[in-house]
């Protein structure tokens, strides 16, 4: 029961499918297990049995449900079922929570995760779960002569449970503490929040306290508290989140993707915000995603719908990347790399858009450039690590610890779980949003990395950090890239910059190369997965990014020759006609915020040769758009530029 | 040759199906000789049977008749005319011919119809056919269940069982409109008698074809037997299924008018369906009325059963549904009257000022039954001042209807983690009890009063026993609670009840015990075993003393809290008896089934009185209403239906509802039901509207077929939403306010 393996397969053999049934090879590797060797007849005779005594159990166990006026199967109705046909119960699936299912791709392995639980540490443990609240009964009157609602319909009870003095009491400082003023006492209020023990009761309180970020979402000093206060409650080891799980990821997300009030000037740098929740929200997945199921999609969907959606302003865009990024290098696979080809269409616009008044939609571009940036190269170098290791490990055989699992298990943000990955093929997924306007992943497949490696260097050209290359002759000394920064301008004119593309053009071997990085990106010198792990979560996809821009920015005006369009190599659009060469600049600036410590956005243009009338475009937003691109993308590709650069 | 000794004796014994018997036998020998001329051995011992029992005369006319019918069938008209000259036999229709026959030759009619089936099972080797012929036209109700049992054995050509049913649902749909919707109630049955035949002979691939190729043309209340049986394809697994037992040891009942009776006899003599034939005989009963034939919605409502419907003669035993009369008690109008009366020594002045609830009393219902029917405990002291209170509480309700509902309080479980399984309220609303998932019984006061116990034996020899206020001094003050619990089970609770006077709770369980606790002492006094399985409910006698206790072994039980064995054990029910309920006058109770029916049981005799179906689902709620007139019954299809208890009929059928319906209750008058379900509403409807529409004449009333009204939804007075909340149990206060409760499930 607990391994059925090909059980899909052996199903789709049948052309009625009535029943989940046991394949035969499970049944024969049970009585392996046993130490019983069962010939081919026996073992059919003994599948039919025991799944007919299964349904049978089953069947049973739904008495015990009905009578106990519940909805849902527990394990316990179904032992009760076995108990009474004096069959010997099935222990160790009691648990409330639900148990997460999980497959191996390799093997068609599915198999109910079962962690190793130290006995003596749970038996001496102190940290029991207190405040859990007493059965009681509670009195009121609904409705009076059979009219009038006294509450409205349907809400939860205001007061679930009754809080003591002193619970009360508690919440009030706590909630004043990390509110108010002081930083000190809210450290100390975010401190004890993370550890106490007898806050259950609570809980729904200060879940919505924090869904109360839609209303202060011009603070950026109140958001930031409530995401801590966020951070604090998933921290704690005794609070048990439940459902309350979806309500907490609805305010974060809200923090990553929302337009919120507060980034409206520019000054504010809503953009720690946005990572820092970004963050918060992988955390939150990673260790509380098993409570919510199809909390994994839904996330991504969201994503998914913003990014897609040209009226968002630009920090919304940027969001939803940093979120992608730090769910891991398979959301953005398959959220943000396949809808890139459309994004970059209208990105490149806003970036060639070097208008006076386009200068604050420039730099947040940037800024998006940046983030999405970071995360294909993220994608690039985990996709070549996970293929290689599989390469080492064998063909369809279980990878090694250190492997995807491993991977998995010791840094999570790098890949999301196997759990709801395998849900699209399972075909649950499309339940979960039905209405939604198709999920992009639903019928999505995988790319080769040389495509997908293709892909990303026609539009990031040498930007992009990863290389790979066709042999180790090649991969030893990649003409470009090796202490190139990503932003740094190519000094080859365009058509160098083809010929360069075309001879690039990967062919992926068994042993690729990443070339190391002296640019101080986070994961330069990246060789095994246990670096990767070493280096957690705790580096946003901002830092690097700002990094990035600072080391390029420190060396401004090196840039000497060649289109403004190296930059970002179009391949779909028109190569210019070769000129004259043209000078470009690089400007290096600096935003100032209240907490930013010199993050800076840079910006390059070239002098356009007749300073013609700038493109009179007013926005109607104050929030840089994508969407509200007056003229047509392709014009862009020659538009005119202008010098001004209001700083 | 069982069924030609018996065949007199029951032919005198049967009035209502006796001329059913002699055509059916008739018709049958005519196809049956038909079918056996060409093969000589079986010729011999079918013209043998006659021989032995009728005379030889009669003998050789149905020989005659035989080769009559076969020539006619083969088309050999010249044959024919010649050997009808010879043989002086008048040029009639074969049906005419075949009665007059019968008449003429009793004996060998039925003879000819045990050759029918012998004939018709070449290949059969048992002895069965004669057996399984008995039942049909004695109508028995035991069959007898060896053969039953080994009734699968027989072997017919597993590749025509197809046949046979496609051929029969043509013959369905081609009968006239009136007649396909009875005719159209053989179709499930058979399937499934079919199936199992197959099964039975391990034929498993024909098996699956078959179920495969008709599961879909059952009805759709039928999905969930039909889930079962499509599980099963072997022969083993049909030991151990308690439906399959169900459907192999008892008939399914089918009622069918005569006119569609004929029709599908002819049908099937003519087609030599005998397969067919056979099943009909050995596993359905069907039950013949003269009269209309019903309509598709008629029978709809009628059927869904485990073992179709209910047989008209069940449901014939007369039921004394009226109250008991209340005992007298002298009901003081106001409180100072009580004392100055009382103390003067002279009660009696009171009596001619006796308001209405006196004057009712004294009359004595028709159709209530003997005061001592059933023995019932005396009022105590304490009784008798309780019955003053519910009288004067009782002045004080408010009259409900349409116009004006009760007001509704919820009393909300919480933190109850999905664990609330059963609730009780006393009848005056002081106390709240639920049984819990996790073995224990909760006890709450819902008054300001705390919940008190005795203090110890030790404790107790302390005090003055002389003093006025003993009752007071026993109690122990440090105990007071708002909430007891109590623990001594070892499963889940299903079931909880307070007994009457308030002293007793019942609790039954999972662990197969039912347990009376002590509300004094909040200790358990008596744990009462006899179901071995789970038990699902069990309830308290209005009166006390009684309790009646059902669970999974299909059994219910009723006792004496001061018996440790049961004093009835109500059998007949076909599968789990899911709720119980008494009957207002104690003599009668209700079960409720998962066999989707309900009974109803005579305790005095332990028989049962009436059977009712027309359930989809398990049923999951009683009540009776407080005139005993009225049942309702709440199931797992969202339906209520309400059942008239003197005459046995079904008259009415509320929809609402979209899940389990777990509680019903009745308003102190009668005039609104309240029912509570697994969907997180409570719903009222007029049931004054739904008794008062059904008018019960004769022909109903004879038949029992009754037209429901289409639409229950002008009966709905009002939907009322909880905060996801199931309700699991309601009850009304003696004011009429009504208090649902339930467990908050976030």
């Amino acid at each position: 029961m607990r391994v059925c393996r090909g059980g899909a397969a052996a199903m789709a053999d049948r052309e009625e499918r009535r029943f989940a049934e046991v394949p035969r090879e499970s049944i024969r590797l049970m009585a392996e297990s046993a130490g019983v060797e069962l010939s081919d007849d026996v073992a059919a005779l003994l599948t039919e049995d025991v799944c007919y005594r299964l349904r049978e159990a089953t069947q049973n166990s739904s008495q015990f449900m009905r009578h106990a006026k519940r909805r849902k199967l527990t394990v316990e109705d179904f032992n009760r079922a076995l108990r009474w046909s004096n069959v010997e119960a099935v222990c160790g699936y009691g648990a409330q929570d639900t148990l997460p299912f999980r497959p191996i791709k390799e093997g068609d392995l599915f198999f109910v995760e079962d962690r190793e639980v130290n006995l003596v540490e749970l038996a001496l443990a102190t940290n029991i779960p207190k405040g859990c609240a007493e059965t009681m009964v509670r009195v009121q009157v609904s409705y009076l002569d059979g009219k009038g609602n006294l509450e409205p319909q349907g809400t939860v009870p205001s007061a679930v449970q009754t809080l003591s003095d002193d619970l009360l009491k508690y919440y009030q400082q706590i909630t004043r503490s990390i509110l108010g003023e002081d930083p000190h006492l809210m450290k100390v209020a975010l401190l004890d929040l993370q550890s106490n023990s007898k806050i259950a009761a609570l809980l729904p309180y200060f879940v919505y306290v924090i869904s109360g970020v839609k209303s202060v979402s011009h603070d950026l000093e109140q958001l930031n508290r409530l995401l801590h206060m966020v951070k604090s409650l998933v921290q704690n080891p005794y609070l048990y989140l439940g459902s309350y799980v979806r309500s907490l990821v609805s305010s974060v997300m809200y923090c990553i993707l929302e337009p919120l009030a507060a980034s409206i000037n520019p000054l504010n740098d809503h953009w720690t915000l946005r990572d820092y929740a970004a963050l918060l929200l992988s955390h939150i997945f990673w260790t509380h995603g098993d409570l919510v199921s199809g909390l994994y999609h839904q996330i991504l969907l969201s994503l998914q719908k913003v990014l897609s959606d040209p009226v968002r302003p630009l920090c919304s865009h940027y969001g939803a990347v940093v979120g992608l990024h730090a769910l891991g290098w398979k959301a953005v696979e398959r959220v943000l790399y396949p809808h890139l080809p459309a994004y970059w269409a209208n990105l490149q616009a806003v970036l060639d858009d070097y208008s006076v008044s386009n200068a604050q939609v420039k730099a947040d571009g940037h800024k998006v450039y940046g983030a999405i940036l970071v995360a294909v190269e993220r994608l690039l170098k985990m996709k070549a690590l996970s293929l290689s290791v599989n390469a080492e490990g064998g063909i369809g055989g279980l990878p090694r610890p250190g492997g995807i699992m491993g991977c998995r298990e010791s840094s999570p943000g790098l890949s999301p779980p196997p759990e709801p990955l395998s849900e699209p093929g399972l075909g649950i997924a499309s339940h979960l949003h039905a209405g939604g306007a198709g999920c992009p992943w639903e019928d999505w497949t995988p790319v080769p990395l040389p495509a997908m490696y293709c892909e990303l260097y026609s539009f990031f050209g040498d930007s992009l950090a990863v290389r790979f290359s066709t042999g180790p002759s090649l991969g030893n000394s990649p003409p470009a890239p090796l202490a190139q920064p990503p932003t740094t301008r190519k000094e080859l004119p365009g058509g160098t910059a083809n010929l360069d593309t075309a001879r690039k053009m990967p062919q992926l071997t068994a042993n690729l190369n990443i070339s190391p990085r002296q640019d101080g990106s986070p994961h330069g010198e990246l060789t095994a997965p246990s670096m990767v792990s070493g280096r957690s979560l705790a580096r946003s996809s901002s830092s690097s990014s700002v990094q990035r821009s600072r080391s390029s920015s420190s060396r401004p005006g090196q840039r000497p020759s060649g289109l403004s369009r190296d930059v970002f190599p179009k391949a779909r659009f028109n190569p210019l006609p070769a000129g004259p060469p043209i000078f470009s600049f690089v400007i290096g600036g600096r935003q100032m915020g209240r907490r930013c410590q010199g993050r800076r956005f840079q910006t390059t243009f070239t002098p356009s040769q007749p300073l013609s009338a700038v493109s009179s475009r007013t926005y109607a937003h104050k929030l840089p758009v994508i969407g509200r691109v007056g003229k047509p993308v392709r014009r862009w590709t020659c538009s005119q530029y202008s010098l001004h650069l209001p700083l | 040759m069982a069924a030609v000794q018996d065949a007199p004796v029951e032919a005198d014994n049967e009035k209502e199906i006796k001329t059913e018997t002699l055509n059916d036998a008739a018709g049958n020998h005519a196809s049956a000789a038909g079918g056996v001329i060409p093969s000589p051995p079986v010729a011999s011992t079918s013209s043998s049977g006659p021989a032995k029992a009728g005379g030889p005369g009669s003998e050789e006319q149905q020989t005659l008749m035989a080769v009559l019918q076969f020539l006619k069938k083969n088309n050999f008209v010249g044959a024919v005319d010649v050997l009808r000259r010879e043989a002086g036999i008048l040029e009639d229709s074969d049906e005419s011919q075949g009665q007059e026959l019968a008449a003429s030759a009793l004996g060998g009619a039925e003879a000819g119809d045990a050759t029918c089936t012998l004939s018709r099972a070449s290949s059969c080797t048992t002895s069965t056919p004669a057996v399984a012929a008995a039942p049909a036209k004695g109508g028995e109700d035991q069959p007898d269940v060896n053969v039953v049992l080994s009734a699968y054995s027989q072997q017919g050509d597993p590749a025509l069982y197809q046949g046979y049913y496609s051929g029969l649902k043509k013959f369905v749909e081609s009968v006239l409109d009136c007649h396909r919707a009875e005719l159209s109630q053989l179709f499930y049955p058979l399937f499934v008698h079919m199936y199992l035949e197959l099964v039975y002979n391990n034929h498993e691939t024909e098996a699956k074809a078959f179920f495969e190729k008709f599961s879909g043309d059952q009805e759709c209340y039928y999905q969930d037997d039909l889930r079962v049986l499509s599980g099963l394809t072997k022969k083993e697994h049909m030991k151990g299924n308690e439906t399959l037992l169900d459907f192999r040891t008892s008939k399914f009942v089918l009622r069918i008018s005569r006119d569609s009776y004929q029709l599908l006899k002819r049908h099937l003599q003519e087609r030599q369906n005998n397969q067919i034939w056979n099943i009909i005989q050995e596993h359905l009963y069907i039950d013949i009325f003269d009269g209309m034939p019903r309509s598709k919605s008629q029978i709809d409502s009628m059927s869904g059963s485990l073992a179709g419907e209910a047989k008209r003669e069940a449901n014939k035993a007369k039921v004394f549904y009226g109250l008991l009369k209340e005992p007298e008690i002298d009901v003081p109008l106001d409180d100072e009257d009580e004392e100055g009366e009382n103390e003067e020594g002279k009660p009696k002045k009171k009596k001619p000022k006796k308001d209405s609830m006196g004057s009712k009393s004294k009359k004595q219902d028709p159709n209530a039954p003997q005061q001592n029917r059933i023995p019932l405990p005396e009022l105590k002291d304490s009784d008798k001042l309780d019955k003053i209170m519910y009288m004067k509480e009782a002045t004080k309700r408010i009259r409900l209807g349409p116009e004006s509902l009760p007001s509704i309080c919820f009393y909300t479980f919480l933190n109850a983690y999905q664990g609330l399984t059963a609730v009780d309220f006393t009848d005056d609303s002081s106390l709240i009890a639920g049984g819990f998932a996790d073995s224990t019984v909760r006890v709450w006061s819902v008054t300001p009063k705390k919940l008190r116990s005795v203090k110890s034996a030790a404790d107790l020899n302390l005090i003055d026993k002389e003093s006025d206020d003993v009752l007071e001094r026993i109690m122990d003050e440090k105990s007071a609670s708002e909430s007891k619990i109590l623990y001594g089970h070892s499963g889940p609770v299903y079931g909880v009840s307070f007994s009457p006077d308030r002293n007793y709770l019942l609790s039954c369980s999972e662990d197969g015990t039912v347990r009376l606790w002590s509300l004094q002492t909040f200790t358990c006094l008596v744990g009462y075993k006899g179901h071995n399985y789970p038990v699902w409910d069990t309830q308290f006698s209005p009166y006390g003393y009684y309790f009646i206790s059902g669970g999974h072994d299909r059994v219910a039980r009723l006792w004496a809290t001061d018996h440790y064995q049961p004093l009835r054990m109500f059998a007949g029910h076909l599968a789990d008896i899911t709720c119980t309920q008494f009957h207002p006058n104690s003599n009668y109770v209700a079960t409720g089934s998962a066999d989707r029916t309900v009974r109803l049981w005579d305790i005095l005799n332990g028989n049962c009185v009436r059977i009712f179906t027309g359930h989809k689902g398990p049923i999951h709620s009683l009540a009776f209403s407080p005139n005993g007139k009225y049942l309702a019954s709440g199931a797992t299809d969202g339906r209520v239906l309400l059942w008239d208890i003197g005459h046995g009929l079904m008259i009415g059928e509320l929809k609402g509802h979209t899940d389990t319906v777990y509680s019903l209750k009745f308003s102190r008058d009668g005039e609104i039901l309240a029912s509570g379900s697994m969907d997180n509403t409570v719903r009222l409807w007029d049931s004054i509207k739904a008794f008062d529409d059904i008018e019960t004449d004769d022909f109903t009333a004879a038949t029992g077929h009754i037209h429901l009204p289409e639409n229950s939804q002008e009966l709905l007075l009002g939907t009322y939403m909880t905060k996801s909340t199931p309700v699991i149990h309601l009850h009304f206060t003696r004011r009429n306010l009504l208090l649902a409760a339930g467990a908050y499930n976030p």
